[in-house]
């Protein structure tokens, strides 16, 4: 008992120190105090819980971030049933559009977010540019705002009450093995080409799996959906009636869930084509195989994650998560996340963390000028390298769907049992 | 030998003095031996009999996109009956099951018999009984999984196959299909069939062979009509691990099968991702009873508490 009573004295000691020490030199945090008292609670899927962003906080904020990382299921189960063990949750938009009308999550108020106004257009107006289309299915915007800090109901324009802050977000497209089929791939409609019977993949994870299967159906013009991410029911026969057939003459060589073993799929030439995620092709690449995350003339089916705060908090608590996410927009977690290859929300703050080589690299789309390696040392790409899709831009302006959750889930989650069963 | 006989016809007064002298609770036998089973009998009650009643109980549930609500319906069941899927899917699951226990039988009883018959000293019969249980000092999950690259279409088989100039194209259906599932499922459970029947086949009086012999009988004859008989039971205690270890499982069917196949462990894990908690419970109940009843009806085959 003694023990750990004297290391919290002394780190108190410590905090108190700092608190003289920041108050000296003027810093806004008048709590700082009491702040490292705080422990926040966030939990979410693995793409954004970092250890390295948890020992970031600790470093400039002071207080305890303690993180969980589940799959999205899990964590989508776990935001709607169990409020009290939370007080941080990192989770998709469209587990969002699930979980919010449970009332376990707290709008927050924009004006308390410094960097608002730098936010991608994405998660705003839902353009990216003022020209663009807004694609289909679970589109941020859509879900990032309700009027007032209890309200149930998303709106479609800004009302200064946003859902999630924007943290993470990516375009994925299938990976290939540029090496074992020889010939370049521009569509969709490649997945289910006889050429690579038994050598392709489709994950197995419905909600993302039927959009893949329906950015293939439409490139081959089979089907017409009126929006991919909310299919009716017809949609969702004639879809999952394409794909049994493939199945059953022997197109597919496995299906995966976890992202190992999409990577193991691909590494040991198993299957040469297949839906993947952006780090999955560089986990292939650096065994040093050649992988191509290949653009597609049909576009990108893209993804998004936020940090939304717990009905629960309140108080010091709340003002610590404020801070923090603050702190999440100003750069150094944009900076860590966009050297593995994902999108920052606030793209501008992040650049202050890059080199100017892995700014051009990653957000522009420029041949890298020496090796890009990423946060955590490794190399990624040899100079002259390009990004596959190019830039931001290029690739983000090219979305076709957001993953979503759809009206008719339960049918649809029926019918995909139905495929891995045929 | 003289003063236990003593002792005997002695007894009568010596119980009556210690049931009038106890006249404690204990004395009762009855509630002594309800007592002594009690502890056994809570433990049961509260970690196996409770939690399957509660599954029966949210089978009769209702349940939206993420929370289950008390009801009782049978909506659960009815799709449940009502899906081609799951008859497919059972189907597929007792296919699994069989064919996995033949095979797992005939290696198990061939091992056990080798074991117990052929190696004459008991030495040797330990270690190569201890011989067979190392694979089981790592996990059951990386015993399976390291069929994958060995089965894979540049694995070592085919690698192998190629390089003997036994075929040319590697072969596809060793990996991701119904032959790794049960290759897998054999290497992972053969065990479970050698353990009961080496230990029934020790516990064999051997002058009843030796008499088979003196009386003419052929090899076969031996195995046929004394040992197979007498290693009945260990046979069956053997076959009810294997099924209900192959009805219940689900991670081994998803990873050797590339997820391509489905079996009923399968279908409740999914929907237990999807937060379907009646439907797994349902899927639950039904393949509680059809392996209760396949129990069951191996039970009639043997008594195995006589057999013991």
């Amino acid at each position: 008992m003694t023990k750990p009573l004297g290391i919290s004295r002394r780190s108190m000691l410590k905090g108190t120190a700092a608190g003289v020490a920041a108050s000296t030199i003027g810093a806004p945090t008048i709590w700082a105090q009491n702040i490292k008292d705080v422990t926040l609670r966030q939990f979410g899927t693995g793409v954004s819980n970092l250890n390295e962003v948890a020992k970031k906080v600790k470093e400039d904020l002071g207080f305890t971030l303690e993180m969980t990382a589940l799959d999205s299921d899990a964590v989508t189960q776990r935001a709607a049933t169990q409020p009290k063990s939370f007080d941080i949750a990192d989770i998709e938009y469209w587990i969002c559009k699930k979980v919010w009308p449970t009332g376990n999550l707290q709008a927050m108020d924009t004006s308390k977010i410094k960097n608002y106004d730098k936010i991608v257009g994405i998660f705003k107006s839902g353009k990216l540019t003022p020209e663009s289309v807004i694609a289909q299915g679970t589109a941020p915007h859509s879900v990032g705002f309700v009027e007032g800090a209890n309200g149930t109901t998303f709106s479609d324009t800004e009302t200064g009450w946003m859902t999630l802050i924007p943290t993470i977000y990516n375009a994925d497209t299938l990976g290939i093995r540029p090496d074992l089929i020889g010939r370049s791939i521009s569509s969709w409609t490649e997945l289910l080409n006889p050429e690579f019977k038994g050598k392709a993949s489709i994950l197995d994870i419905s909600s993302i799996g039927i959009m893949d299967a329906a950015m293939v159906c439409e490139a081959m013009g089979e089907v017409q959906y009126g929006d991919k991410g909310n299919m009716t029911r017809e949609e969702i026969d004639k879809t999952m009636a394409i794909f049994t057939e493939a199945k059953k003459n022997g197109q597919f060589r496995a299906f995966w869930k976890t992202f190992d073993e999409s990577v193991n799929l691909m590494a040991s030439g198993e299957v040469v084509i297949q839906s993947m995620w952006s780090p999955a092709i560089t986990a292939v690449r650096s065994q040093g195989i050649p992988c191509v995350y290949q653009p597609l003339a049909e576009g990108y089916r893209s993804w998004g994650g936020g940090i939304g705060l717990s009905a629960n908090l309140s108080g010091l608590e709340l003002e610590a998560a404020y801070e923090y996410i603050n702190w999440y927009l100003d750069g150094w977690v944009g900076g860590f996340l966009m050297r593995q290859g994902y999108y920052s929300a606030v793209p501008e703050t992040s650049k202050n963390y890059m080199s100017e080589d892995e700014w051009g690299f990653w957000f522009e789309g420029k041949p890298a000028q020496g090796d890009i390696t990423n946060p955590f040392g490794t190399v990624m790409e040899k100079a002259g390298a390009v990004r596959d899709g190019g830039s931001f831009y290029d690739r983000m302006g090219a979305v076709a769907c957001w993953n979503a959750v759809m009206d008719e889930n339960q049918y649809m989650v029926r019918k995909w049992n139905e495929f891995i069963a045929a | 030998m003289v003063s236990i006989l003593q002792e005997k016809t002695s007894s009568p007064t010596g119980e009556e003095v210690q049931r009038r002298s106890g006249a404690s609770l204990f004395a009762n036998r009855h509630l002594s031996g309800w007592l002594m089973a009690a502890p056994l009998a809570i433990v049961l009650l509260i970690f196996l009999v409770l939690p399957i009643v509660m599954i029966v109980v949210v089978s009769f549930w209702r349940a939206t996109e993420f929370s289950i609500l008390p009801a009782f319906v049978f909506e659960n069941y009815e799709f449940l009956f009502g899906s081609e899927v799951t008859y497919r899917v059972f189907f597929n699951t007792l296919k699994y099951a069989a064919i996995t226990w033949a095979f797992t039988l005939l290696i198990g009883f061939t091992v056990a018999y080798f074991l117990a018959f052929h190696v004459r000293s008991l030495i040797w019969q330990v270690a190569l009984f201890l011989l067979c249980t190392i694979p089981f000092w790592t996990s059951n999950i990386i015993r399976m999984i390291s069929w994958i690259p060995f089965l894979g279409r540049n694995g070592l088989a085919n690698q192998t196959l190629i390089s003997w100039g036994l075929i040319d194209e590697p072969l596809d259906w060793l990996l991701f299909s119904d032959f790794s599932v049960i290759l897998a499922f054999v290497h992972l459970y053969t065990l479970f069939m050698v353990v009961p029947i080496f230990n029934t086949m020790m516990r064999i009086d051997r002058s009843l062979i030796e008499a088979a012999y003196d009386a003419g009988a052929t090899g076969w004859q031996t195995l046929w009509n004394v040992i197979i008989p007498l290693t009945k039971p260990g046979i069956m205690i053997g076959t009810i691990f294997v099924v209900t270890l192959v009805m219940g499982d689900f991670i081994t069917v998803r990873f050797m099968s590339g997820s391509q196949s489905a079996n009923v462990g399968r279908l409740i894990s999914n929907d237990i991702a999807l937060l379907q908690y009646p439907s797994a419970s349902a899927t639950a109940v039904i393949l509680l009873v059809t392996v209760l009843m396949i129990i069951g009806i191996l039970l009639r085959f043997v008594d195995i508490r006589k057999e013991l």
